[in-house]
């Protein structure tokens, strides 16, 4: 199919899709105008019920548990398809980077960034944490804080060197985050089902509205969640960066 | 009009951008207009969870009972957010290994002499 013909066709088929959006989009409640029952129910009952001030935190490691850790295994999932896709093909050999290749006449990393970057990796970690642990108090989590502990890994990188990375985020180590991140989740849900209620019934102690050891089994799914995603987006960043710099396809000058 | 604005949008976009993957010439392109397309449904969703004068679901500066925004959307608003970096990592994995293979990111010429 030309290009022509093709855009053509899709323009067609956007027409009548985007009608029939339209259509639909039409009859929704208008916008601002909330009537749906569930979030005003949770809005009250949920500091309540589970001590936990961060609403959608609630729903996310609480009320909808069990969808949180499906999606956590989607995660699992790609991670580990990248991985897989990403190791070295048959006709390809992995070679220790080396930093003064002939054929790469990278810049040097300028002294301002090496400074700067080292400078945060501390605080950004510290972010890291503290957005995992009060994912049940304030805006945050272990999904954005998994993610900001990743964005760590790769200050390294920038200030550094691809081996200065890996000698602080070793693959074993990376690896074993993420799949103990993965099986905790399901490990603190069984919690639920040796107390005899629920798989991921909140079961633990829910102590004092606000306060950081509160909300009963969020914190730790909320460290669990952090781990993996960490572990995780570290793993996608060293598998991205090894494909430029640590595997060589055939003849291909080193 | 601003009733209905948000929607339009969250139409417009997904519709932007399947035409942007429609008409790629370049998987990381593609891929990237395949991100565009998935934040329609992040507005989607949270423009039917948005109350006109409501809060973020937090009560911890506020007292319960605050008006506040549908909690529940935002929560699937975070999974579809995860779900989109890890899948937009997958497809981008894909494209290193389609270009290894076909020496081109433009669909349009796979298949072709390399290899």
């Amino acid at each position: 199919m030309s290009p022509g013909l093709r855009r053509r066709v899709f323009l067609a088929a956007a027409a009548a899709a985007g009608a029939l959006l339209l259509w639909g989009l039409t009859g929704l409640p208008d916008y601002g105008v909330y009537n749906g029952p569930y979030g005003d129910v949770l809005n009250r009952v949920a500091v309540a019920e589970r001590s936990a001030t961060n609403v959608v935190a609630a729903v996310t490691f609480d009320y909808r548990g069990v969808d949180t850790m499906g999606e956590e295994f989607i995660l699992f999932a790609a991670v580990l398809g990248v991985a897989i896709l990403l190791r070295a093909q048959r006709d390809e050999h992995a070679e220790p980077p080396d930093e003064d290749a002939a054929d790469r006449d990278a810049p040097a990393t300028s002294n301002a960034v090496r400074v700067v970057g080292l400078a945060l990796v501390g605080p950004v970690v510290l972010f890291g944490i503290y957005l995992v642990a009060h994912g049940h108090l304030t805006p945050g989590g272990g999904f954005q804080g998994g993610v900001v502990l990743a964005t760590a890994a790769l200050l390294v990188y920038l200030s550094g060197e691809y081996v200065t990375l890996r000698r602080v985020s070793p693959e074993l180590a990376t690896d074993v985050a993420e799949s103990v991140g993965a099986a905790a989740y399901v490990g603190i849900g069984l919690l639920g089902v040796a107390a005899g209620t629920a798989f991921l019934a909140n079961v633990l102690p829910l102590g004092q509205p606000g306060q950081l050891v509160s909300a009963g089994m969020i914190p730790p799914i909320n460290a669990a969640v952090g781990l993996e995603v960490a572990g995780g987006f570290v793993l996608l960043l060293s598998e991205f960066l090894e494909q430029t710099l640590v595997i060589r396809r055939p003849g291909e000058v080193t | 009009m601003l009733r209905f604005l948000p929607y339009l949008v969250a139409a417009w976009l997904l519709l932007a951008g399947l035409y942007g993957i429609v008409t790629s010439r370049n998987l990381v392109h593609a891929i990237t207009c395949l991100s565009v397309a998935q934040s329609s449904t992040y507005i989607l969703l949270l423009s039917v969870g948005f109350e006109r004068g409501g809060t973020a679901p937090i009560f911890l500066d506020v007292p319960v009972g605050t008006r506040a925004v549908d909690p529940v959307v935002g929560a699937l608003t975070l999974t579809d957010v995860v779900v989109g970096a890890t899948v937009s990592a997958l497809l981008l994995a894909l494209a290193v290994q389609a270009y290894k293979h076909n020496g081109t990111l433009d669909p349009e010429r796979f298949g072709g002499e390399l290899d």
